[in-house]
């Protein structure tokens, strides 16, 4: 035990898997700042690829002048940080994403309002 | 030369204080005055001294140097304080 | 005729004699048994008697002066309610500091008092024992009466009515909260050097210097007196973080390595908590003071500098992430005021991009980074905001697990890109804004895998109201949460622009002001 006290403290982590309704996934979109952080969503194991991608990301990013103009042939994506290609006809689950998976997207060429990365 | 950092008090600006930082300014060559709203700090390089003889000329009474308490804000340096002295200091 | 001279003791020795004196030595328990946490943390004390009060101030002294402190700020206080003061303001855009300090700061005063009120309990040395229940008692007097500073305002204002409930709910306090937590839960030794050395000496000028100059240069006079009130404690409290770190150090060389561990892990915490005076000052204050970079420069590069080289004699290094603080300098303020634009409809203050003459300040106090980065940001929110699409973000953010902080912060060397940094630990992933906050969860992973983190707690469903009905056809989980926070929509969130703040300072001043 790494953590000093006076008797042992020992216990399951607050946000293990089993509490929340779905995996939570953390997904950034690379150089668009505005929206300040990478956000957080429960993302069932089931849910294929290719489906969050046309239907979740619209919402999270549409308001984006940028994402109209994304080409989803050559978007880059990371897993921690590692490029992989996702197979969009695959689940969540099969394309190795876990609980506190966070993956990014990157959009060659579009670098946010002015090329401010935001 | 390796200039000696700077030791600072920081007091309340009213008419209480005002006696205060004279003091301090005329005991303290080398003293920056700073003066910022609702609030003066005084800047001296390397040791600052409240002295309460010198208070006690401006101030025309007996003072008690714990009355700086009252309108003391913020200060740095290691403290020696007596009864006729309140010292600020980096050096050793 | 001979006359007899009462000599009066000097103040080393009055103090002494009425402190220390009145200690003894317990016949019939054990010290280990009277003081049973002084051990575990690995810190060893051979001669208590060794440390070194630095303010000599005796009860008398000290009820006689701290009288006289409350004398003067409460007629203080009841003048400016009595004179409508709050008109006196610049815009009411600068009550919203307000809200974020009795949500945020307050609480932490309590929970400051409670933790001095251990100490004053639990250490040996008669010494730090009555210097840490005067300062248990400077800390619920600060609370009182910034509670009292500020119910003047919630008399006219919104969002300050329920600060402690909210306090221990809403998603961005959580920060603060868990700061304090985390000292409180540590043993005497780490919550003195995080509280008094890290917090109260090393960072409390960049906390209390903005808000205070902050009131008094936008016309609150009774949130700078309050301020000016508790800053003359504050030197008490500063000093005694200064000496207890020269004690511990100066007891056994053993010490140093825990200490520096300490000096490290409570200088990024007290930072990342700074956050939100950083985006206070450049952004918040109708005038400004001074900007987050300058107060920097000042109160950590210069003084802070000044510190570290004076305890190098002891093997203390400059903390580990202050190189990192000192080149976010440029960017923080700016980054941290866009998440509380992107998540301006959960927070019960308002939020707006900064004017055109905001911006003039911003670039010639951000020279070399607001143009190029930040200035479009503003302009695009303002033309959205113009053309009917203020900009809101629906989608809640990933919080790092240490700070609990959006992880909006960025990489040191490059600061248009967010930074990831990850452990893997006992099978799961744990995620943070940057290598310092990683090292503090590495060194303690079983305590800090306990973060109550708020975004993950709603997804957990753990922040509903006790009467929310999942089965109605109009629930949405969000207003929901917004509800267990006690926050009413449209009253105390969004923009400043459409505000009832607004509208009512606008009106009274102009009451105040014509016939």
């Amino acid at each position: 035990m790494a953590v000093v006290s006076i008797a042992p403290y020992d216990f399951p982590p607050k946000d293990s898997v089993d509490k929340f309704p779905a995996p939570l996934l953390y997904v950034g979109w690379e150089d668009h700042k505005m929206f300040c952080a990478p956000l957080c969503v429960p993302m069932p194991p089931t849910t294929v690829f290719g489906d969050f991608v046309k239907g979740a990301l619209p919402d999270m990013y549409g308001a984006h002048p940028d994402f109209a103009k994304i080409a989803w042939d050559k978007v880059e994506w990371f897993n921690s940080g590692k490029p992989f290609t996702p197979d969009l006809r695959k689940t969540m689950a099969e394309n190795g994403m876990g609980h506190k998976s966070v993956i990014r997207f990157r959009t060659p060429g579009l670098t946010g309002l002015a090329g401010s990365c935001f | 030369m390796t200039q000696v950092p700077n030791v600072f008090i920081a007091l309340q600006r009213n008419e209480e204080t005002r006696p205060i930082v004279d003091a301090i300014l005329a005991d303290n060559p080398g003293a920056l005055h700073d003066e910022q709203p609702a609030m003066v700090k005084i800047n001296v390089p390397g040791r600052l001294v409240v002295r309460r003889s010198t208070i006690e000329q401006e101030i025309g009474r007996e003072f008690d140097l714990q009355e700086l308490h009252v309108n003391l804000i913020t200060l740095t340096g290691h403290i020696d304080e007596s009864d006729d002295e309140f010292v600020l200091s980096w050096v050793h | 005729m001979d006359m007899k001279v009462n000599k009066k003791l000097g103040l080393k020795d009055r103090y002494n004699r009425m402190t220390r004196d009145l200690n003894w030595t317990p016949s019939y328990q054990s010290l280990k048994d009277i003081y049973p946490y002084l051990e575990y943390e690995g810190i060893k004390i051979h001669d208590w008697d060794k440390f070194e009060d630095p303010f000599r101030m005796t009860m008398d002294a000290y009820w006689k002066y701290q009288g006289e402190k409350e004398r003067k700020l409460y007629a203080i206080l009841d003048a400016f309610a009595q004179n409508n003061g709050h008109l006196g303001v610049t815009d009411a855009r600068y009550i919203n500091t307000l809200k974020l300090f009795l949500t945020g700061v307050s609480p932490l005063e309590y929970m400051s008092h409670k933790g001095f009120a251990i100490l004053g309990r639990q250490f040996q040395g008669a010494g730090p024992r009555v210097a840490c229940q005067m300062q248990s008692l400077d800390e619920i007097r600060h609370a009182q009466t910034q509670i009292h500073a500020m119910s003047n305002y919630n008399k006219y204002y919104n969002g300050f009515q329920d600060w402690q409930h909210m306090h221990h709910r809403v998603w961005y306090l959580s920060v603060p909260k868990s700061f304090f937590e985390d000292a409180v839960t540590s043993g005497p030794f780490e919550y003195i050097l995080s509280i008094s050395f890290a917090f109260e000496y090393v960072l409390t000028n960049l906390l209390f210097v903005p808000f205070i100059s902050g009131a008094a240069y936008n016309g609150d006079m009774g949130a700078m007196a309050f301020g000016f009130s508790a800053q003359s404690d504050e030197s008490r409290h500063m000093t005694l973080g200064l000496e207890v770190i020269k004690f511990v150090l100066e007891q056994d060389p053993d010490n140093l390595p825990i200490v520096q561990k300490w000096i490290d892990k409570w200088f990024w915490r007290g930072y990342r908590v700074l956050t939100l005076v950083a985006m206070m000052m450049d952004y918040m204050l109708p005038k400004r003071v001074m900007s987050w970079k300058e107060a920097w420069e000042i109160y950590a590069e210069e003084n802070g500098g000044a510190l570290f080289r004076d305890l190098a004699r002891y093997g203390v290094k400059v903390p580990l992430g202050w190189e990192q603080a000192c080149k976010e300098k440029d960017h923080l303020s700016h980054m941290a005021w866009n998440v509380f634009y992107n998540y301006g409809a959960a927070a019960p203050f308002h939020t707006w991009a900064p004017s055109e003459e905001d911006m003039k300040w911003l670039s010639a106090k951000y020279p070399d980074s607001f143009d190029k980065y930040y200035r479009p940001l503003w302009e695009h929110y303002a033309k959205e905001q113009k053309e009917g699409r203020r900009f809101y973000n629906k989608t809640l953010p990933m919080l790092c697990q240490t700070c609990q902080i959006p992880m909006f912060f960025t990489e040191p060397d490059d600061h248009t890109k967010i930074a990831y940094r990850e452990s893997d630990w006992r099978g799961n992933k744990f995620h943070f804004c940057s290598d310092g906050c990683k090292h503090i969860f590495d060194n303690e992973p079983e305590k800090f895998a306990q973060s109550w983190l708020p975004v993950h707690q709603i997804y957990q469903g753990n922040c509903f109201p006790e009467d929310v009905d999942p089965s109605k056809p109009d629930f949405d989980p969000l207003m929901e949460v917004l509800r267990y926070y006690k926050m009413e929509f449209g009253r105390d969130n969004l923009d400043y622009a459409d505000s009832q703040d607004k509208k009512n300072f606008e009106a009274w001043r102009a009451q105040a002001t014509t016939n």
